[in-house]
């Protein structure tokens, strides 16, 4: 069908035949806008997974751009003065709902604190949960979806019925019921509760991808070699059942950040004075009319956050397995 | 398929137990239900130890959990914060989430679909890149957040909406509500129908159907849509429990009288009765809904066999 | 002539650069004749069949010149509305794998009727009864009860049975086939290509059989074309070919058939491997193949030589082949 080229942006729905059909386009999608070329490596010189990932992701600008981004809020995470001279907690009421002025480039939220210092400092605590949670919930899960899947049987069969009744409580509900007794203003109870919550989705992964692993002809001809169990878990299994749960543990990363915001902004998870995007979002709502702003910078801040871990596990989970793209 | 629907069923008993039993621990360990009963006093000593005894709060929890179960059986989930009946509480809440999830859905269905077909067909052009950069956003800001700005932007500077629902609910009061309660998983459903298209639109029956001259818009619908869409399916009924219990933050926000409301009124008053009852039955839903979709698998795909 | 191929061309767009897949292809096909069309993967006989049927997919496939004919008219100049019209009515297609090839959550009887509900607008009712009368056709047992079955739900004999009969539907002028016995079992392959051949002289069809297997030719094909690197390198009635073929490349194919006759001998191979589409070897493309190769093979490109009234070679020394 020597027909021409739609152009581009048509509704779909119109155009007859067009698009349709069989051989391999190689559409250049959002996900990839990098080339395959770099695929193409010398010859001879060994590659593996990692380093074909590693290569990939080097030209993958989304890859590029979320961990710039990323790696700008582990820099104001640990030292915040650099960018932001104030004290977040220093308020002055006499300012409340103030917009932008010299010095003060986000206004003042309802209590009179400096918007710009406050969202500053809101990156330390979100990134803190968001990291430390990730950690709990990646070590647990592994371990447990891990032996589930190398060992079988009874303890498989327990592991899965747990994720079941784990998988069937709402994770918002059992923030609310978990945290509405946590008194204190440190970050853990929040780590705790997520890592308590959380675990099942990574040790379904885990699981599934050691059992896959497990099959692979050189696992079995390891065992046949007498290799030890925890030898074959360690040295063989593992390296290969890992990626999925890098990938995962990635974008959850971003889920988790929103996470804490969200029961902050339900008042269970991190309480003042610990200063978090979540509680200042929740403090601004009643004066969303006067003073917008106050809810605006700090969410914007989230948002770009979780985006750019989301886009960081996107972009890892493409080079980890091109055949998912 | 009887003897799969019964396999089933008493496979759906130990998680509902489980999860039951773990909420259950949760609201009774980490609070005192006592404290909740006497309004927003503090008890007095031996009013609090009458009442414990006459809840039954002295036994072990165990046990407390064996006759609250028995007593979910018989219809009698226990007395809510208000002093009525829990299921009271349930019968005016429950209507009002499920109107909610139903907006949700038809979001994801209608919206979210007809986003991914779009896109799926159009592969990395335009179109297809901006929507896919919009869901990534949309996955990216939590729901409160999209909430509170939906809410600002129609209910506040443009006054499309009432910034609140009334305790009716009705549905057309719903429509943003239910908009921002979709707004994740509707991204999902997105990204899910484009994936799923885009591998279909490749496949051999597509050719097929292409080469037995039928009119291409009968090749998307009967063909490709048909088989592109199951997993989209899957991904929705499993959705519907996750909505109704994610519920809370929406009705919030919007301040609508429903599950999640009344649930953080339980929470917050410390009403064991109250929480345990209104998550048991959002337990049985999910447990439901993954059951039904598991069961319109096999209609949708004739190669699925339950053995 | 009922469809004649002139002079094609279509090559496909890549990230890496431009596979020139077809490359001035010429064939034709009368009513009643089976064209045996002959060559590696990757030597463009398929996406000829693609370019014929309109099913190609544009972009990144792109037809840059020549003609499709059919019953005169050239298929390629046609809106695509009356070009759908043609597909499945006039000429239909029979594909190699028939399990990925029909739709798996669709029964086979409303498969095969969706043919008579959209080019013949018959009722569903109707549509079914029809398509149990195909099915019969193609001697699939019991087709009154198993017209309602998914397609998993058939032996892989009886698949290519259905995509048979799913061509047959609408009793088209011409059907192509795409290696329709491949994916087959050796001891199915025989039934399902005697029942096509018989089915062919039943509606005296005209049938263009892709191949690589040069034994099922031999039983069915009248004319023979040999493709290599998107050219016809060969094409001859099927009797002379084996009796002498008139280009290396035939030859190769010939002599690396298995015989009966030789047994102990060791099988003869095509040295080499298939050019890359996207860097085609100047001159005759199969001149780093060849054993007859000479300078000129490196430079000049043959063009189709007439060895006889009906028959022609792009080989330059298409004499000495012959001959030797």
């Amino acid at each position: 069908m020597p027909e021409p080229n739609e152009p581009e942006g048509v509704v779909a729905g119109t155009g007859a035949g067009g698009g349709m059909g069989l051989a391999a386009s190689e559409a250049v999608t959002l996900e990839r806008p990098s080339g395959g070329a770099e695929r193409t490596a010398p010859q001879g010189k060994p590659r593996s997974l990692w380093s074909d990932a590693w290569r990939d992701l080097r030209g993958d600008p989304v890859f590029v751009i979320s961990g710039l981004v990323i790696l700008f809020l582990v820099v104001i995470s640990l030292w915040p003065s650099v960018i932001a001279s104030g004290n977040p907690l220093k308020c002055d009421l006499a300012k409340a709902q103030e917009g932008s002025q010299p010095g003060h480039p986000f206004g003042y939220d309802g209590q009179g604190c400096d918007v710009y210092t406050r969202t500053v400092y809101g990156a330390r605590n979100s990134v803190a949960v968001g990291v430390c949670a990730t950690l709990g919930v990646a070590v647990l899960g592994s371990v447990l979806g891990g032996l589930a899947g190398f060992f079988g049987g009874i303890w498989d069969s327990v592991l899965s019925r747990t994720t079941d009744i784990f998988f069937a409580i709402p994770v918002v509900l059992g923030g609310l019921v978990l945290l509405s007794v946590v008194t204190g203003s440190t970050i853990w109870p929040v780590i705790g509760f997520m890592v308590l919550l959380g675990w099942p989705q990574i040790s379904r992964i885990a699981r599934g991808s050691v059992i896959t692993a497990r099959q692979n002809d050189y696992v079995q001809a390891a065992r046949a070699l007498g290799a030890s169990n925890s030898r074959l878990l360690l040295r063989h299994i593992a390296p290969n059942a890992v990626a999925p749960v890098i990938v995962v543990a990635t974008i959850a990363l971003g889920t988790y950040i929103a996470l804490e915001a969200t029961l902050s902004y339900l008042g269970v998870g991190l309480k003042p004075p610990t200063v978090s995007w979540g509680i200042d979002i929740s403090a601004a709502s009643p004066y969303i009319r006067n003073a917008p702003h106050a809810l605006l910078w700090p969410s914007g801040a989230l948002a770009l956050t979780v985006l750019a871990f989301i886009m960081l596990g996107d972009a890892v989970r493409d080079a980890l397995d091109p055949k998912l793209r | 398929m009887g003897q799969y629907v019964v396999r089933r069923l008493l496979q759906m008993i130990p998680v509902f137990i489980g999860a039951t039993l773990l909420i259950f621990l949760m609201v009774n360990v980490m609070g005192d239900p006592v404290a909740g009963l006497c309004g927003d006093r503090q008890c007095d000593p031996a009013t609090a130890a009458r009442l414990r005894k006459e809840f039954g709060l002295d036994k072990p929890v165990g046990q407390q959990y064996l006759t609250y179960l028995a007593n979910v059986f018989t219809g009698d989930f226990g007395t809510a914060f208000n002093g009525r009946p829990v299921t009271e509480l349930m019968s005016s809440a429950f209507p009002v989430t499920v109107r909610l999830t139903v907006v949700a859905v038809l979001f994801e269905i209608v919206i979210g679909i007809t986003l991914g077909v779009v896109t799926g067909l159009r592969r990395g052009r335009p179109v297809d890149t901006t929507v896919l950069l919009i869901t990534l956003v949309v996955i990216s800001v939590p729901t409160f957040v999209t909430g509170l700005l939906l809410q600002l932007l129609l209910g506040v500077e443009w006054g499309w909406i009432k910034p609140s629902v009334s305790t009716d609910a009705t549905f057309d009061e719903l429509i943003v509500p239910g908009l921002v309660l979709a707004s994740v998983s509707l991204a999902y459903v997105t990204r899910l129908t484009r994936t799923s298209i885009a591998e279909n639109r490749r496949s051999d029956y597509v050719r097929t159907a292409i080469a037995k001259g039928l009119p291409r818009r009968r090749v998307v619908t009967r063909h490709l849509l048909r088989n592109s869409l199951i997993p989209v399916v899957t991904f929705i009924g499993t959705d519907i429990g996750a909505l109704m219990g994610g519920a809370i933050v929406t009705e919030r926000i919007f301040n609508i009288h429903g599950v999640g409301y009344q649930l953080y009124q339980g929470i917050l008053r410390q009403n064991t009765q109250t929480v345990v009852g209104f998550v048991t039955v959002l337990v049985l839903v999910f447990l439901v809904a993954n059951l039904l979709v598991d069961l319109l698998y096999a209609v949708l795909d004739p190669r699925i066999r339950y053995a | 002539m009922l469809l004649e191929v002139r002079d094609l061309y279509v090559e496909f767009r890549t990230r890496d650069g431009v596979a020139k897949a077809v490359n001035g292809v010429g064939y034709g096909v009368d009513a009643g004749e089976t064209l045996a069309v002959l060559g590696e993967s990757g030597s463009g006989k398929s996406v000829t069949a693609q370019t014929i049927m309109g099913i190609l997919d544009v972009p990144p496939g792109r037809i840059t010149g020549g003609e499709v004919l059919f019953q005169g008219k050239d298929l390629l100049t046609l809106k695509e509305e009356e070009r759908r019209k043609v597909r499945g009515a006039q000429m239909a297609m029979i594909f190699q794998d028939a399990l990925s090839s029909l739709n798996p959550v669709l029964s086979v009887g409303d498969q095969l009727g969706e043919m008579f509900v959209v080019h013949r607008g018959l009722s569903r009712k109707d549509a079914r009864a029809r398509a149990i009368e195909l099915m019969d056709r193609v001697r699939i047992p019991g087709a009154g009860q198993r017209v309602r079955d998914y397609p998993h739900q058939f032996s892989g004999g009886m698949r290519q049975r259905i995509m048979i009969a799913m061509a047959l539907a609408l009793e088209p002028a011409l059907i192509i086939a795409d290696e329709p016995t491949t994916a087959l079992d050796v001891t199915v392959q025989a039934q399902v290509m005697d029942l096509l051949a018989e089915l062919q002289r039943e509606y005296d069809m005209g049938l263009i059989l892709i191949t690589h297997d040069l034994g099922v030719v031999a039983d069915v094909a009248d004319r023979i074309a040999v493709m290599y690197a998107g050219r016809i390198v060969e094409s001859a009635p099927v009797h002379d070919v084996y009796k002498a073929p008139a280009h290396p490349y035939t030859r190769g194919l010939l002599d690396s058939i298995p015989r009966l006759d030789q047994k102990g001998r060791e099988l003869y191979a095509i040295k080499g491997l298939p050019p890359n589409l996207m860097d085609i070897p100047p001159g005759c493309a199969f001149h780093p193949r060849c054993p007859m190769a000479q300078d000129v093979c490196r430079t000049d490109e043959p063009p189709l030589y007439e060895v006889s009234e009906d028959r022609g070679s792009a080989c330059h020394f298409w004499r000495e082949c012959l001959h030797g």
